[in-house]
């Protein structure tokens, strides 16, 4: 599944690298402890996340992820959108809390 | 006994640089997947350079990573002037962590780094002493078959 797929279906603020919602999508992981998700995400996961700060940046282009969603309608620094846009990894942002965003995406990806 | 190597690189790191994190890390994954080192590989030491280099950025004044590139194994050695670890033992286990407010702001102080750097070495070591700093280093063989 697309990225940009879920951006549409979830109604995702993308913050930037539009250029890079085509990247196909093949699972996820939620976390804030940045080593819980170094040590147990994968690569083209998309990351769920309440934290805002330019280190999730270095975490997700570590772990290749597809992409970064923060929850709750919380904003990404001024520097993480900066640091995101130079490593092409997308931002998006959800209103929702992370058990629906995670709830949504889920079923997005297995029943549809 | 000194090794013969393909490939050998040093990177100096100053503490207290957030900002940064990750930047070592990423910059040696991209040279190593132009060496043509396999991709399960170069995510392994990706993990452990990071960690190593956020440990750096968050306990020490400066510090250095050396890596190695053998025919069979990736070398990763990280050493810092810094606080160093009274504990060694207890750090290494999973949840344990000194980190400040400012660290854990910053996402990292989990207690999982030293495990994350074991989880994805094969081999690895570690020696420091109270006031002058920490010693890493991690072995990381290049199994063809397995990555």
């Amino acid at each position: 599944m697309n990225l940009d797929f879920i951006v549409e279906k979830m109604e995702l603020k993308c913050k930037c690298c539009w250029e890079n919602l085509r990247r196909e999508v093949s699972g996820g992981y939620v976390g804030d402890l940045l080593s819980d998700v170094i040590a147990n995400s994968n690569s083209g996961d998309i990351w769920v996340t309440r934290q805002v700060h330019q280190n999730i940046v270095a975490v997700a282009t570590l772990k290749e992820h597809a992409g970064i969603i923060i929850i709750q309608g919380a904003q990404p620094d001024k520097d993480t959108i900066e640091k995101a846009a130079k490593e092409g990894m997308p931002i998006m942002v959800s209103s929702l809390p992370a058990f629906e965003v995670v709830g949504k995406i889920y079923h997005l990806m297995h029943y549809t | 006994m000194k090794s013969e190597s393909e490939f050998v690189g040093n990177v100096s790191i100053v503490g207290h640089g957030f900002e940064y994190a990750g930047r070592v890390s990423n910059e040696i994954k991209k040279i190593l997947l132009e060496q043509g080192i396999p991709e399960g590989i170069v995510r392994r030491v990706a993990v452990v350079i990071f960690e190593v280099e956020v440990n750096i950025i968050s306990y020490a004044e400066t510090g250095f990573i050396r890596y190695q590139v053998l025919p069979d194994s990736i070398i990763i050695e990280a050493k810092d002037k810094g606080q160093g670890i009274a504990d060694i033992e207890l750090a290494q286990q999973e949840g344990y962590s000194t980190a400040d407010d400012k660290i854990r702001e910053m996402g990292f102080g989990a207690g999982m780094g030293l495990a994350n750097i074991k989880k994805f070495s094969d081999v690895f070591e570690i020696n420091s002493e109270v006031g002058k700093g920490t010693y890493v280093k991690s072995i990381i063989n290049i199994d063809k078959k397995r990555s």
